[in-house]
């Protein structure tokens, strides 16, 4: 089954002059594949993530994201989608720092608000189980370390059951053995999960590892 | 704490404007009715009116006419039946020298009934010797100011002798002094009771010159003053058009007034605007993960507006407070004089109308960084 496609995706940069960061650019995503996204700073595939998340909305060419064509829906009908449908995961995990890590995982339920508020902080307990954080789940997210707060970002992205988890360099900040364990956490996720993953990422050993490699380089696929 | 300042100041500063409009009307009122129904001067016009062939060389006078009210107890009637009228008595005022041996004094005895009169200028609450209700009970009696009873070196109970311009002659009785603190009334003027004013102009008992009326809210005088000048026939003066002049300061003082505490009121929402602003430069990135999750801009809009509204109403609660004991401080600092204690009191609608302000501003001060925190473009946030 396809959970995401592209359609001969443009992208252009106008400041400081016009420049064309992706060209053309069609894939398709099936459900339960780990895809990573490799190539040299610069090629454009942060780009294209940012794209493929439908915070970027600034591109010709077409994107479905469960059969659903994305171009041309307004901010607030995106955020929606994006709230329901994807994960996040960035490469310096992002988390609130005021708020407890239980805090962090519950917020993209509460804002979906399809579940009362125990059954969310119980689900998100269970999440954090899975990543091995349930000790951790009071404490504030900045007193955590590096890979910790990692951990709890793939928690997050994980508490609305997403159709797609993005991943933006998820381990591009972490040591090797944090990066092992985030890895492998992603890895246990496609197959005893079926979770869809589409990765950003510079580590070729991780690219290697997953299912389908992307390359790209300057704007287009080099080979998918 | 912008906000609590600029509230406190501002309920502060209205509730002493508020305090000395009073307590200044208070005083105002203390020789003023709130109308005043008097005959007013006619002048004389030519018999013959313009637009007939021969034209008359008139000199325009004023009609050497009694300065009385004809039919003073039926007007009085009248005014006792509207509801809108709280008081009305007659009064006559005459022109006249105070005398004790060879010294004279100018001076002008008003006589009024003393239990309306005392109701209407709550003469007791500046009188120094004896009460003024005496002057019921005695027909001879007068009540006279500090400064005739200084000169004359009288006190209660001495006689003095009182000459009128139609050179009547009385000798009356001492029945208390008041003190005003306004030297010209204290050394000018007496109450005697209305028989004995009457009495000095040679007059019969029919004869007023004026009737004095207090409607229950002062500030409705102004729109009564017509209506009566209507019913009665004679002209009905209200208190604030008798005294533009000082209507025109107390109008310029409250503008002033107004000015400074809105300016205060200004500089708290600076205040809160900054923090604001400041805030969301701080959070942007907590702004950009909101928004990649799903958070659209009105949900962010709804957090920063409500945190700004909770500053706000903790700054306005706080505000109340502060003002609350700066206004029981002030009503404890003694002024002297015949104002004794600071007249400030405390005025609920004006911390009502604080509050609401208050809230209504940090409302607004908080949307504007709110909508730019609304427009903050996540993928920009990611890419630095």
């Amino acid at each position: 089954m396809i959970v995401l496609e592209t359609n001969s995706i443009q992208k252009f940069f106008y400041d400081p002059v016009e420049f064309q960061v992706l060209n053309d650019i069609s894939f398709q995503v099936n459900k339960g594949e780990f895809l990573t996204l490799v190539g040299k700073s610069g090629c454009g595939k942060s780009t294209l993530l940012y794209i493929l998340s439908t915070m970027d909305n600034d591109y010709k060419g077409e994107l479905f994201i469960d059969g659903q064509k994305m171009t041309g829906l307004t901010q607030t009908e995106l955020a929606a989608i994006r709230n329901e449908k994807i994960g996040f995961i960035f490469q310096f995990h992002y988390l609130l720092p005021d708020f407890t890590c239980l805090e962090n995982v519950m917020i993209p339920a509460l804002r979906l608000g399809k579940k009362d508020r125990q059954e969310i902080e119980s689900l998100a307990y269970q999440k954090l189980k899975i990543l091995g954080l349930e000790d951790q789940a009071l404490k504030k997210a900045s007193k955590l370390s590096g890979g910790q707060q990692q951990r709890v970002a793939i928690a997050r992205a994980l508490i609305n059951d997403p159709l797609i988890i993005m991943g933006d360099e998820p381990t591009g900040n972490l040591d090797s053995r944090n990066t092992q364990i985030v890895f492998e956490i992603l890895q246990d996720l496609t197959r005893e999960f079926n979770q869809t993953i589409i990765a950003v990422t510079h580590d070729n050993d991780f690219a290697k590892a997953s299912d389908r490699t992307i390359e790209m380089s300057d704007g287009q696929i080099l080979s998918m | 704490m912008g906000v609590l300042l600029g509230i406190s100041i501002f309920i502060f500063m209205n509730t002493m404007s508020m305090g000395f409009d009073r307590s200044s009307s208070e005083a105002f009122f203390k020789s003023t009715p709130h109308i005043r129904v008097y005959q007013e001067d006619e002048v004389s016009k030519p018999m013959q009116t313009a637009g007939q062939s021969l034209p008359l060389i008139s000199n325009p006078q004023i009609v050497p006419n009694k300065k009385a009210i004809e039919n003073p107890y039926e007007l009085l009637e009248l005014l006792r039946q509207d509801k809108r009228i709280k008081l009305a008595f007659p009064q006559v005022n005459s022109p006249v020298f105070y005398n004790i041996g060879m010294s004279q004094l100018q001076g002008t005895a008003i006589g009024f009934p003393p239990t309306a009169g005392n109701e209407m200028y709550q003469i007791q609450s500046f009188t120094v010797q004896g009460n003024v209700l005496d002057l019921e009970s005695n027909a001879m009696g007068i009540f006279i100011g500090a400064g005739i009873a200084e000169k004359l070196n009288v006190e209660t109970g001495k006689q003095i002798s009182v000459t009128s311009s139609k050179g009547v002659n009385l000798n009356l009785t001492v029945v208390g002094v008041f003190q005003t603190n306004n030297s010209r009334e204290d050394n000018s003027k007496s109450y005697v009771s209305l028989a004995t004013a009457q009495q000095l102009l040679q007059e019969g008992p029919s004869f007023i010159t004026d009737i004095n009326v207090n409607v229950w809210n002062p500030e409705d005088a102004p729109s009564i003053a017509p209506d009566l000048t209507s019913v009665l026939g004679y002209k009905a003066e209200d208190w604030k058009s008798a005294n533009k002049a000082y209507m025109a300061a107390a109008k310029m003082r409250s503008i002033v007034i107004t000015f400074i505490s809105f300016t205060l009121l200004i500089v708290s929402i600076f205040g809160i605007y900054n923090i604001l602003n400041m805030t969301v430069s701080q959070k942007i990135n907590e702004i950009a993960i909101l928004k990649a999750m799903g958070f659209n801009g009105r949900d962010v809009v709804q957090i920063f507006v409500l945190q700004a509204v909770t500053i706000g109403a903790i700054g306005v609660a706080l505000g109340l407070v502060m003002a609350f004991i700066l206004i029981s401080l002030l009503q404890h600092v003694y002024i002297g004089g015949d104002i004794g204690y600071f007249p400030v009191r405390f005025e609920w609608t004006v911390f009502l109308k604080g509050t609401s302000i208050g809230l209504f501003i940090t409302f607004l001060a908080g949307f504007v960084p709110a909508r730019k925190a609304a427009k903050v473009d996540p993928v920009t946030i990611f890419r630095k």
